[in-house]
């Protein structure tokens, strides 16, 4: 149903924005104090614990590290034609008082981040939330921007962004797709 | 992939894979018990009426904290303060919950068939919470639940039932459950109450406690339900007592780590000692915990998300 149109990211790619990403959660936040990452399951969690390696790697100390799982928050649950599974949410540490990077591999409607930021205000209070993406591909349905993002990738709505990592997919990168009639 | 049936009657008719996505859905579920903010939104909107036609705090307060922390709307009947009393009947009863707009009707019911036939008569999901001694899949989910939680596994746990098994909803749905998730069942109690044709259903039946205890990785104690005890199945509750009480000498019959169940309310001293019920051993407490996380996965398998 879907073609693959143009890869727009490969594994290098990928690197260098993780990295350039990371450098700019430092600068912007003064340092790492408080600072906690939290990826948006499925591919947002792999993404944040390779951000927090690069983070470990330039400021020699490692911020925690957690998963969202966002099924039970979603605005569609009751239009789907499926059910969701639901998996467990990580975050075995407080977000109180702190500043929480979320991590997703895509930005598109902010339906899930809406989702995101629901579920993460029930785990508590965080002094801020900060999004970063590895890519932004418009649509926006909802007022919300990410902070961090890797690429901007203007796409037509029929298209799909479709990003690969290695824990989930097996290969590394980030394509674009095209719905064939 | 989400359950077949838009009801849980009982485990009978439940595959493998329906038990596992019931039971991984729970893990998530229990995380959410565990926060201080115990609410998640995914259920807005939707009305779960209880329907208890037997006496129950348990069951149908873990029904609706389970459905509460999921925003689902709960309204509770109890039969001896309803039409019932007037003499309506069950279906009527339910037919008019459904009209005001009911998503989920759990019932509770002496009569065994009771809530297939809910189901039947019903758009709404029907959840079976004990129907006569036929089956109580919650119960014995949250069984299954705990059993693996803490012993990392179900195939190949060797598991004891013991006491009332005839009127025992919780044995069978218990023995439908164990048995499928590739766990070996062994049972003891009164001869007068163990069903005579029990076995078919894949357990064994021992000639007396210490031989189902042997060993056993999971003890699970029934209760002896003195309300339904009027024929005179066994001589008096000293000598079951005597017997059959899972007391700290028998329970070391069992494995070092053996897991020690019972689904309450418990008789103290008469089916189980204080010292084992109150012992490291002992997962009783565990077990209601994990009872609303088991439920808060049927409710959202069953009338969560996607049009059926």
């Amino acid at each position: 149903m879907f073609k693959e149109k143009a890869q727009i990211l490969d594994q290098a790619g990928i690197g260098r924005s993780l990295t350039r990403i990371a450098h700019e959660i430092i600068e912007r936040n003064k340092g790492i104090a408080d600072l906690t990452l939290v990826g948006i399951r499925r591919r947002g969690a792999p993404l944040a614990e390779r951000l927090a390696d690069r983070i470990a790697d330039i400021e020699g100390s490692r911020v925690d590290v957690g998963v969202l799982d966002i099924t039970l928050y979603r605005d569609d649950l009751s239009t789907l034609s499926y059910q969701p599974l639901v998996r467990s949410t990580e975050v075995p540490f407080s977000v109180d008082g702190k500043t929480v990077v979320l991590v997703d591999d895509v930005i598109f409607t902010g339906r899930t981040i809406r989702a995101a930021l629901g579920a993460l205000m029930d785990l508590g209070r965080p002094k801020a939330i900060q999004l970063a993406v590895l890519v932004d591909r418009g649509h926006r349905e909802l007022p919300i921007r990410a902070d961090y993002i890797g690429k901007n990738v203007p796409t037509a709505r029929k298209e799909e962004i479709s990003v690969r990592v290695q824990e989930v997919d097996g290969e590394e990168r980030v394509v674009i797709l095209e719905m064939q009639d | 992939m989400r359950l077949r049936n838009k009801d849980m009657i009982g485990l009978h008719h439940s595959t493998v894979e329906e038990i596992n996505l019931i039971l991984n859905t729970a893990e998530a579920m229990k995380g959410i018990i565990n926060r201080q903010i115990k609410k998640v939104p995914t259920l807005r909107g939707r009305t779960m009426v209880t329907i208890f036609y037997e006496p129950s705090t348990r069951t149908r307060t873990s029904f609706e904290l389970a459905a509460k922390y999921l925003s689902a709307d709960t309204v509770g009947i109890a039969a001896a303060t309803s039409s019932v009393s007037k003499g309506e009947t069950l279906k009527d009863t339910a037919r008019n919950i459904e009209a005001m707009g009911a998503d989920v009707v759990v019932l509770r019911h002496p009569m065994a068939g009771a809530a297939a036939l809910l189901a039947d008569t019903l758009k709404a999901s029907v959840i079976n919470a004990g129907d006569g001694a036929h089956e109580h899949p919650s119960q014995a989910l949250l069984d299954l639940y705990t059993a693996r939680e803490k012993k990392g596994r179900l195939e190949g746990l060797k598991v004891a039932i013991v006491g009332d098994i005839m009127h025992s909803r919780v044995a069978r749905s218990g023995i439908w459950g164990y048995t499928k998730m590739g766990a070996t069942v062994r049972l003891a109690g009164p001869a007068t109450l163990i069903p005579k044709d029990v076995e078919k259903m894949g357990a064994t039946v021992c000639a007396n406690v210490e031989q189902a205890l042997a060993g056993a990785d999971v003890v699970n104690v029934l209760r002896i339900q003195t309300e339904r005890q009027q024929q005179g199945l066994f001589p008096s509750l000293r000598e079951y007592s005597r017997m059959f009480c899972i007391n700290r000498e028998r329970l070391a019959l069992a494995a070092p780590d053996a897991l020690l169940m019972h689904p309450g309310p418990m008789n103290r001293g008469i089916e189980i000692s204080p010292e084992v019920a109150d012992g490291l051993q002992s997962a009783i407490t565990e077990q209601v915990t994990n009872g609303v996380a088991v439920r808060m996965a049927l409710l959202y398998l069953l009338i969560g998300g996607g049009a059926r």
